[in-house]
């Protein structure tokens, strides 16, 4: 299962060719952008049993454009007390780190440009993998400083609860990949892409069984998990707290207008493109044609794996837009727990059986039975102490005495400050005496008090 | 002079001076954007080093992480925009354990390696590191995540009091001003 090193045919492309990649990989990631809000919004409004945006060229097609120079005309707000410097350069911040984390997402496999043979993928390294997560752990700094510069506290409460909401979840996306990384034993992604190429064999006990060729479907508990955590990664519903409108009036961007404002949009639309992207590459088998376009044996040659990749892409983008439409935004507490209590622990102990798995079909000492059976008990063993764990946690539920209500009136003796009563019950009006008065008593906090 | 040197130079002397604006600034969250600065000119550093694995963990780590958490800590505490004047200690203990400690590294290199040349170790990939932590280094790198488990249970114990040893105080204002 083990790949060679073949990372050779990277870096050796004439400068215009790298240009030219790079300007293609910003002018997708835009356009991509533009129509993912397009298309989020006529999938939610199809949803919704709404037309949507449909005034602005076929379709609405436009809408995203016509919204994009709308902003850029915005007048752009500099707040009294930000931090004049930061301000600025946290949008900036935000939108490269989105932008450079593309530059290692394989779109194809190496085909002739202008008569020069490179790969379709910008650059590679051994560890591209690490430095798509470095970028978006970078990403946080944009949020985090721009909910600080702008000195004002909505912002500040917002990209605090973005900055701590990624990090949470970038361990469990980190966790999640792991198991990618152990079955295909090399971090660079163009690498991964070939190991799901075709379908590997395991041979438990003279019993050859095929494995799926996508890790999707062969690791789908790290598949799942990735997933979730790229939701959570990317501030997204249902797990987009840091921009609870009722709450937090926009989150860290409040106090952004005009062009800056268009950046930090950008720079979350690019990171959910670049998410799908990584997801595609980690687990749907990257840029290879899907099971019955690959028995056309030209599916995986020249340009066309760029199309299986796009839609595959836009696949995923779909999934993002369908949760949104249809999963209520989780409360804070609710969503901690969430990443920490239940995601990273099952992703550990996933990763653990994995490994003994892995150990156990590779070990040259164990004989046919005997893989089967340490591999059977390794599952069962996991399984127990996963179904442990819920029992635990179960039992663990204690009823919290809930406070009563506060009944009402001064608080801190007679020059207190006055405070409305707590319990919901609307107080009597001096007006309506005599209607209160006749009607059927509430139990009241007051009362038992 | 190779590029190579001359980029390390260069990134020393970022990382340096991003170093020494870290304790000179005035402003909090300045300060921790230049500590972000000395780490990535670091990581820059493992980078020129062919260590790839090892820069892009330190970025991942160091740079996306820790400093993360710590402008974090520093924006739930108190983070004013502009200058704080109280941010300064007494100087000079400060300057004379920098120097010292800067003085006896340089002097304890001088005399280990004097002018000898040291060629490039292999690259750092993934399959090196992991097999020196792993095999030569394991009991070290097992040590140092027992003490930071110990340090990380401590740090849970001391900010929660509710918890900790000692007799429990009822005495707490009932929340309902009674």
């Amino acid at each position: 299962m083990i790949l060679a090193e073949n990372l050779d045919q990277f870096g050796k492309d004439p400068w215009w060719l790298v240009l030219a990649k790079v300007v293609v990989i910003f002018a997708f990631l835009v356009v991509m952008t533009l129509f993912a809000i397009w298309y989020e919004r006529k999938v939610v409004a199809r949803m919704q049993v709404r037309p949507g945006p449909n005034r602005n060229g076929p379709f609405g097609l436009l809408q995203s454009l016509a919204d994009g120079l709308k902003l850029a005309f915005k007048e752009d707000i500099m707040p009294r007390l930000a931090d004049k410097v930061v301000f600025f350069f946290a949008p900036v911040i935000s939108t490269i780190c989105a932008f450079t984390a593309f530059s290692v997402i394989p779109f194809g496999p190496t085909v002739s440009i202008f008569g020069t043979h490179s790969p379709l993928q910008l650059t590679d390294i051994p560890v591209a993998v690490l430095l798509v997560l470095a970028c978006s752990s970078m990403g946080i700094y944009g949020v985090v400083l721009g909910g600080w510069a702008s000195g004002s506290t909505y912002p500040l409460l917002g990209g605090l609860r973005s900055s701590a909401q990624m990090i949470s979840y970038e361990v469990a996306m980190g966790l999640s990949i792991v198991s990618v990384f152990l079955v295909s034993g090399t971090m660079s992604t163009s690498q991964i892409v070939e190991g799901q190429a075709g379908n590997g064999t395991v041979n438990i006990g003279g019993w050859h069984a095929d494995l799926p060729a996508w890790y999707g479907i062969l690791l789908i508990p790290s598949f799942l998990i990735y997933f979730t955590a790229a939701v959570g990664e990317t501030n997204r519903a249902p797990f987009d707290l840091p921009e609870a409108e009722s709450e937090l009036v926009g989150g860290f961007h409040t106090e952004y207008s005009s062009l800056k404002f268009a950046l930090f949009f950008l720079a979350e639309y690019v990171n959910m493109v670049t998410v799908s992207g990584l997801c595609t590459t980690l687990f749907l088998g990257g840029w290879r044609a899907p099971w019955p376009i690959s028995l056309w044996d030209g599916a995986n040659q020249g340009w066309w794996p760029v199309l299986w990749f796009t839609i595959k892409v836009l696949l995923l983008l779909f999934v993002f837009v369908w949760l949104r439409g249809t999963l209520p935004r989780l409360r804070y507490d609710q969503f901690m727990r969430f990443g920490w209590k239940v995601l990273i622990p099952a992703n550990l102990i996933w990763i653990l059986s994995l490994a003994g798995i892995l150990l156990t079909i590779n070990s040259d000492s164990l004989s046919g039975p005997g893989k089967f059976g340490v591999s059977v008990a390794i599952i069962v063993a996991a399984l127990a102490l996963g179904f442990v764990a819920i029992a635990m946690s179960r039992r663990n539920v204690t009823v919290v005495e809930i406070p009563k209500a506060h009944p009402g009136g001064r608080v801190g003796g007679s020059k207190g400050f006055p405070l409305p009563p707590m319990n919901l019950e609307v107080p009597p009006s001096p007006r309506a005496k005599l209607v209160i008065a006749e009607r059927e008593p509430v139990s009241t906090g007051k009362e038992k008090a | 002079m190779t590029a190579a040197d001359v980029l390390l130079a260069a990134l020393g002397a970022v990382a340096l001076g991003a170093g020494l604006l870290v304790v000179t600034t005035r402003h909090v969250v300045r300060a921790g954007l230049w500590l972000v600065v000395t780490l990535g000119a670091v990581a820059g550093l493992y980078l020129v080093l062919s260590a790839e694995l090892l820069a892009w963990v330190q970025v991942l780590l160091y740079v996306g992480a820790v400093v993360v958490l710590l402008l974090f800590a520093v924006m739930l505490t108190r983070a004013p925009i502009g200058a704080s004047d109280d941010l300064d200690r007494v100087r000079w203990p400060g300057a004379l354990i920098g120097a010292g400690a800067g003085a006896g590294l340089v002097a304890l290199f001088a005399d280990a390696f004097h002018w000898s040349r040291v060629g490039l170790p292999a690259p750092g990939t993934a399959e090196a590191i992991g097999g020196a932590v792993f095999r030569t280094w394991v009991l070290p790198f097992e040590l140092v995540s027992v003490l930071l488990l110990a340090a990380l249970v401590g740090a849970i114990v001391v900010s929660r009091p509710d918890i900790s040893a000692g007799p429990r105080s009822d005495s707490r204002p009932d929340p309902r001003g009674r």
